[in-house]
């Protein structure tokens, strides 16, 4: 099979992966395209494995720990997502804002906002 | 037990003893008391073991190098001969009795231990100052005592007086040490060693050019530590401290450094007629002003103070007209009798609650009530004034025979220079002022015992205040050689062997003008104090206009008495005295000041006021060094505040602005970060394929 095949669709399965990670909201699809991004990762990874004959197949072993990582990421990263949908009762990524910069319109105000936006951060886990 | 192995003992046990005793402190506070005297104490026996055993004549010179320290090496030297040892046995002795005293009189101080490990220390760094035979090493312990004067003086920090004289002797002798460095290096770099044996070895061979300069920068750091008259001021503030501190750094430590170390380097002082002329100059002033200020204080302590500065001036000029023997001689037997005094004033403040005079004028029964002291004292102040046969006597006529000589080209220099070294104008103006010192010397010790203990009424039914054993038995300790020292220097196979073996014995001349000014000082206060008395009497039954001028006429100004404040102060640390109730009796000492009969204003007249407050020498040094010093402060911290912050702020301004901007983009949507963390990316493979 000639190289350009599962280079493609590499391509294509990352594009695809990259656009949910970018514009999804809510944030259970955005680790499902996080996911995506990996496999064609690990597409690639085991065509050119192939492709250059590697005598140890370092790109083959690579996967299997790719996938294994890969598998733990995305159940703590789904607890994650179940804890904040529990707080904040929304699982949407656009409406997570806690760690926004407090609008300040004189600089030197900064200082005195920041108390404040990790305040509400604190009320935030606490409930 | 080798004479060097005890040589190095001597200064080392009671640096070891400060050690201890600042880690026993608080932990074990048992071990306090022995820690501070034992130390001390060995400290003192091998000392007199170390100059039995030195016997006459002999010197030890012992070195040893740590490390190679370039042009002119430095080496732990230790140097004993007559002089080293024979003020070593002074300082341990004299420590020791502190050490003791200080028991009873700081028994109840929560400072104690720290205060005694100071003791030690600065006893230790004196020891050091005697013993050493580098200049550097010898430097050492001169600022050690430069240090532990500065802690021990502060002793009652919480006081803002002894804050401040703490710094003032500080800062004053430190304002001398500047210089006294810089002549130290000089000496060595002209000599190429620092050990004392080779300087003087290079001073007999004329290797150093200009004697006269380092002569003089040595003069600064010998004015600072020994409170001669330019830069004396630190001593008479420096009686904020605790009583004992003061008779240590009085008699033993501390203001005998200075004194000591000319003798060492007399040789090199006797290169130039010039340093001796401002020697001798500086002695001569310092001996007169301080002695018309002893006259006027009304503190019992200032008073003391300031005999101190005079009689140093003394033994400076006996260093001016060449004769060190006489100078060590004075040192010796002034240790004795100021160390005795300032004990015995320590129970009588102690005894009367009062710092002031003119207050214990008014309490008739104080001879009575501290016996022990009223004798000690009346021996102390007998020899401070010089009455045969104490010892003051013949110590101070040894230094007007070595004038007397110097008048007539004679100078006893002891075979370490020409006696056409001294000019005959030094002889004269140490003759002059010695014996016009010796007058008012004998006046303000006067005034003193007949303040104190010669008040006109008092009750017979006092008691006697029980002193406890440590703060009598010193006195008595100290009594004796305070009357006999001054015979040993009779024979020449006495003291002066142990010396560079000049003569001591006072010339018929001297004897009689100095026992004639002394005695003629004793009588004329004696009258002055008579009259004060009737007029004081005459007053109380007059009526009342002329009582007021009555009463003007024979008691001081009012205002020129010791401050309640201070004097509280020192009576806190007496055992058994409350601060309220010092203050209290402060305060009545205070108000009793303006009825007693004292013979200062009769003996002074217009010079009373000025000499009061030591010839107004601290308001000039205020107008003159500190006040532009305070502004030159003020406008760098203007130029600091207001100028260079400016600067600061304005190169801030730039990363604020850039800040401010980084800031918007935090919005809080991760996905847009990430966006633009893409683009980054893209950007930057795009620049890298682009440019390759």
């Amino acid at each position: 099979m000639h190289l350009v095949y599962p280079a493609v669709l590499a391509a294509l399965l990352f594009c695809v992966g990259l656009y949910g990670v970018l514009a999804r909201r809510n944030s259970v699809l955005v680790l499902m395209s996080v996911e995506l991004m990996l496999n064609a990762v690990n597409l690639n990874l085991v065509a050119f494995d192939v492709w250059i004959r590697d005598s140890l197949h370092a790109g083959q072993a690579l996967t299997l720990f790719t996938i294994t990582i890969a598998a733990a990421e995305i159940g703590l990263g789904l607890a994650i997502v179940l804890m904040v949908f529990r707080t904040h009762g929304t699982a949407d990524i656009d409406r997570l804002r806690t760690l926004v910069e407090q609008p300040a319109g004189d600089p030197d105000q900064a200082a005195a906002a920041t108390p404040h936006g990790s305040d509400t951060q604190r009320k935030a886990t606490a409930a | 037990m080798t004479l060097l192995t005890m040589a190095v003992l001597v200064p080392l046990l009671p640096f070891l003893g400060a050690l201890a005793g600042l880690a026993a402190g608080r932990r074990a506070p048992g071990f306090v008391r022995p820690l501070a005297i034992l130390p001390t104490l060995a400290a003192a026996g091998f000392a007199i073991a170390a100059a039995v055993d030195l016997g006459t004549g002999r010197h030890l010179d012992a070195a040893t190098q740590l490390t190679p320290t370039g042009s002119v090496p430095i080496e732990l030297s230790i140097h004993l001969d007559g002089f080293s040892t024979l003020l070593a046995v002074l300082v341990g002795v004299v420590a020791s009795c502190v050490q003791i005293y200080s028991t009873a009189y700081l028994r109840d101080d929560p400072r104690y231990s720290s205060y005694a490990a100071l003791v030690s220390l600065f006893t230790s760094a004196m020891l050091l100052v005697l013993y050493s035979g580098d200049l550097v090493l010898l430097l050492v312990g001169w600022e050690i005592m430069g240090i532990c004067s500065y802690f021990l003086v502060g002793h009652h920090w919480e006081n803002a007086d002894a804050r401040s004289a703490s710094i003032k002797a500080f800062l004053v002798t430190k304002l001398g040490d500047v210089p006294f460095l810089f002549g130290i290096l000089a000496l060595g770099s002209a000599a190429g060693t620092f050990r004392i044996s080779g300087i003087l070895q290079a001073a007999g061979n004329g290797q150093i050019h200009h004697p006269t300069v380092i002569a003089l920068l040595l003069l600064c750091g010998v004015a600072g530590k020994s409170a001669q008259f330019p830069l004396h001021t630190w001593l008479p503030d420096a009686m904020a401290g605790p009583t004992p501190v003061s008779a240590l750094i009085h008699a033993a430590t501390m203001v005998a450094a200075g004194i000591y170390l000319i003798a060492r380097l007399l040789p090199v002082f006797l290169l130039s007629s010039a340093a001796l002329v401002v020697l001798g100059a500086m002695a001569a002033v310092t001996m007169i002003g301080s002695a018309l200020c002893a006259l006027a204080q009304d503190d019992i302590k200032r008073v003391l103070a300031y005999s101190t500065v005079g009689q140093l001036g003394y033994m400076a000029g006996s260093l001016a007209v060449g004769d060190r023997d006489s100078a060590v001689f004075h040192l010796l037997t002034h240790g004795a009798f100021k160390a005795l005094l300032f004990l015995t004033a320590g129970v009588v403040i102690h005894a009367a609650h009062t710092n002031s005079l003119t207050g214990m004028s008014r309490m008739g029964d104080l001879r009575r009530r501290v016996p022990d002291a009223y004798w000690t004292m009346t021996i102390g102040l007998l020899a401070l004034a010089g009455i045969p046969p104490f010892s003051g006597f013949f110590s101070k006529d040894s230094i007007l025979t070595a004038a007397e000589d110097a008048t007539h080209g004679a100078a006893l220099t002891g075979g370490l220079g020409p006696a056409s070294a001294v000019p005959h104008a030094v002889g004269w103006i140490v003759l002059v002022a010695g014996l016009v010192t010796g007058l008012l010397t004998a006046m303000y010790a006067t005034r003193l015992w007949l303040l104190t203990f010669r008040a006109p009424g008092g009750t017979d039914t006092a008691v006697t205040t029980e002193e406890p054993p440590a703060m009598r038995w010193p006195l008595w300790f100290l009594a004796v050689p305070a009357v006999a020292l001054g015979l040993v220097g009779l024979r020449s196979g006495w003291l002066p062997s142990l010396l560079d073996g000049t003569s001591l014995v006072p010339s018929g001349t001297t004897a009689v003008l100095g026992t004639g000014v002394a005695l003629a000082g004793v009588l004329i206060t004696y009258a002055a104090w008579r009259r004060a008395t009737a007029l004081l009497a005459d007053a109380r039954t007059a009526p009342i206009a002329r009582a007021i001028h009555e009463i003007d006429e024979s008691t001081r100004p009012a205002g020129t008495s010791a401050h309640p404040d201070q004097a509280a102060a020192d009576l806190a640390d007496i055992p058994g005295v409350t601060l309220g109730q010092a203050l209290a009796d402060a305060e009545a000492a205070a108000q009793a000041a303006r009825f007693a009969p004292d013979p200062a204003r009769l003996l002074l007249g217009p010079l009373l006021g000025p000499a009061s407050n030591g010839f107004a020498l601290d308001r000039l040094y205020q107008a003159v060094f500190v006040r532009p010093f305070l502004a030159a402060a003020s406008l760098v911290r203007f130029l600091d505040r207001e100028v260079i912050e400016t600067y600061l702020a304005g190169a801030t301004g730039a990363p604020r602005l850039l800040g401010w901007a980084v800031r918007r983009a935090q919005n809080g949507n991760a996905q847009s970060y990430l966006s633009a963390l893409l683009a980054g990316a893209v950007v930057l493979a795009v620049l890298v394929e682009a440019t390759r």
